[in-house]
């Protein structure tokens, strides 16, 4: 049994509520324990570090503090917490004087961090904490005819030093061809999909999104995965209003890799979420999924 | 870590006292971070183009520039930058400034979401989509709501738009408000120094 703290993040009680459900399923079938931060709290994200850095990383020093009680890594399945979580505890090793006023200001809350914990992405445990034949042995469904593009996004692999190679990673390349999927090429897999700006620059985001759908369905892909909410929610979400700006018809289911994790591991369709999908993914996976 | 400080102008001074700000004397100016940057065609000044100008001390035409806020934080020029500069986090911290000193463009609404933004985490410590979007239309332009009334319809139908929003328990709320506001005291007194 291998077991870990788990930080959800906002975007799991929003709109990504199948990242969660069907990365807590996956991990059980895995003898994995994802372990909830108690009483945890919003990472602040870049936009709070923009606006106010210090309280920012406090912000992200109290959930670390909070997960060092308890000493395993904390693991984020969103990206974007993985990544501001893991800067603020380098910042912390590296800037004393930052130290120094993080646990000053943690004082007022009758908490202290140490910097004993690791960040981890929930991808970086599946792919590389598992092994290959472990993953394998779980598989129920044949998922042989499936051809997946595996989209890391920007930041899953970006924070130094990474688990995977910062542009061209394979770690989620392995873990669907472990599931028994085909991986089809996808050269734009780590580019961003313009996740921070979709409210407020929406054109641009837009322009962003069109280039990954067009990618990946000229690679003949059946369905793209996840490792990110933001990425999910402009893939999946947006894929309409895409559709009609750039007059394209893009029907391209966008999973969790967790979800497709799930089907190959035979776990039925509501446990993982798929209900919440807004780009159908039945008409492609009607032969894989479990109801 | 420290870097040594060449260019001594006060607007190169106040970049590098931020955490990651301080190599920006370090650049030599070959133009990978802009050729990796996905918006670079959009901002009014490449990223390179960016550093040059900070160097030059043109502190009112960076700040009052659109490019930092086109920076989607996706670290592709951190990770090509030859000289191990993190030109992202050089973009934060222009945004920083140019918040701080309110010089920010009108041509943006990035700065109006960050600013709604950082208040919904201040206050509650926790990020509601629907509260969140919501109070950032009425700031910006109620009616381009209407524009993305779609996506929303499509998030509610499927269930990704909870109406009641998470909470903390109060004990929990009230610890890290304790903390964000002894944070922001400390920060306060660093920026009168």
């Amino acid at each position: 049994m291998r077991y870990y703290s788990y930080f959800p993040g906002c975007c799991m009680h929003e709109d990504s509520r199948a990242y969660d459900t069907s990365a807590q399923a996956v991990a059980k079938v895995l003898d994995t324990e994802l372990i909830k931060l108690e009483d945890w709290n919003c990472c602040g994200s870049t936009p709070y570090t923009v606006v106010d850095e210090l309280a920012a990383f406090c912000c992200c020093a109290r959930n670390l503090a909070l997960a060092e009680k308890r000493g395993l890594d904390l693991l984020a399945a969103c990206s974007d917490c993985y990544l501001i979580l893991a800067r603020t505890n380098q910042h912390f090793k590296e800037y004393p004087e930052i130290r120094g006023k993080i646990n000053e200001a943690l004082a007022t809350g009758g908490l202290e961090y140490n910097g004993n914990i690791k960040v981890r992405h929930i991808l970086d445990v599946f792919a590389n904490d598992i092994s290959h034949d472990e993953i394998s042995s779980k598989v129920k469904v044949d998922l042989g005819g499936l051809k997946v593009a595996p989209y890391y996004g920007c930041q899953v692999v970006r924070p130094t030093p990474s688990f995977d190679d910062p542009e061209y990673p394979q770690s989620l390349d392995r873990l669907t061809e472990s599931l028994g999927a085909q991986v089809v090429p996808f050269p734009l897999k780590t580019r961003c999909c313009g996740g921070s700006l979709i409210l407020s620059e929406e054109d641009i985001a837009l322009g962003l999104i069109h280039k990954l759908l067009s990618n990946a369905a000229s690679n003949g892909a059946d369905c793209i995965i996840a490792v990110c909410p933001f990425c999910h929610l402009n893939l999946d979400a947006y894929q309409s209003t895409v559709n009609k700006k750039f007059k394209t018809n893009f029907s391209l289911p966008i999973l969790f890799f967790t979800q497709l994790m799930g089907i190959a591991f035979g776990i039925d369709s509501k446990t993982l979420g798929l209900q919440e999908n807004i780009v159908p993914p039945e008409k492609v996976l009607a032969s894989y999924i479990k109801h | 870590m420290t870097t040594k400080i060449h260019g001594s102008n006060s607007f190169i001074q106040e970049i590098s006292s931020m955490p990651g700000g301080e190599k920006i004397n370090l650049c030599i100016q070959c133009g990978t971070c802009s050729a990796s940057c996905p918006n670079a065609n959009r901002m009014d000044y490449t990223p390179r183009e960016l550093i040059a100008m900070a160097r030059a001390g043109m502190r009112e035409e960076v700040l009052s520039s659109n490019s930092m806020w086109l920076c989607l934080s996706c670290y592709m020029c951190t990770v090509r930058c030859p000289r191990g500069i993190v030109p992202t986090y050089i973009m934060h911290a222009l945004e920083h400034l140019a918040m701080r000193h309110n010089v920010s463009t009108p041509r943006t609404r990035t700065p109006t979401l960050y600013r709604v933004f950082s208040d919904t985490v201040h206050n509650s410590g926790y990020i509601p989509r629907l509260g969140c979007m919501t109070h950032f239309y009425l700031k910006v332009n109620p009616f381009s709501a209407m524009k993305n009334m779609p996506v929303a319809l499509a998030l509610f139908r499927h269930g990704r738009m909870p109406i009641k929003p998470t909470r903390l328990k109060p004990e929990a709320l009230g610890q890290f408000r304790a903390i964000l506001g002894k944070a922001k005291a400390l920060e306060a007194h660093h920026e009168i120094l």
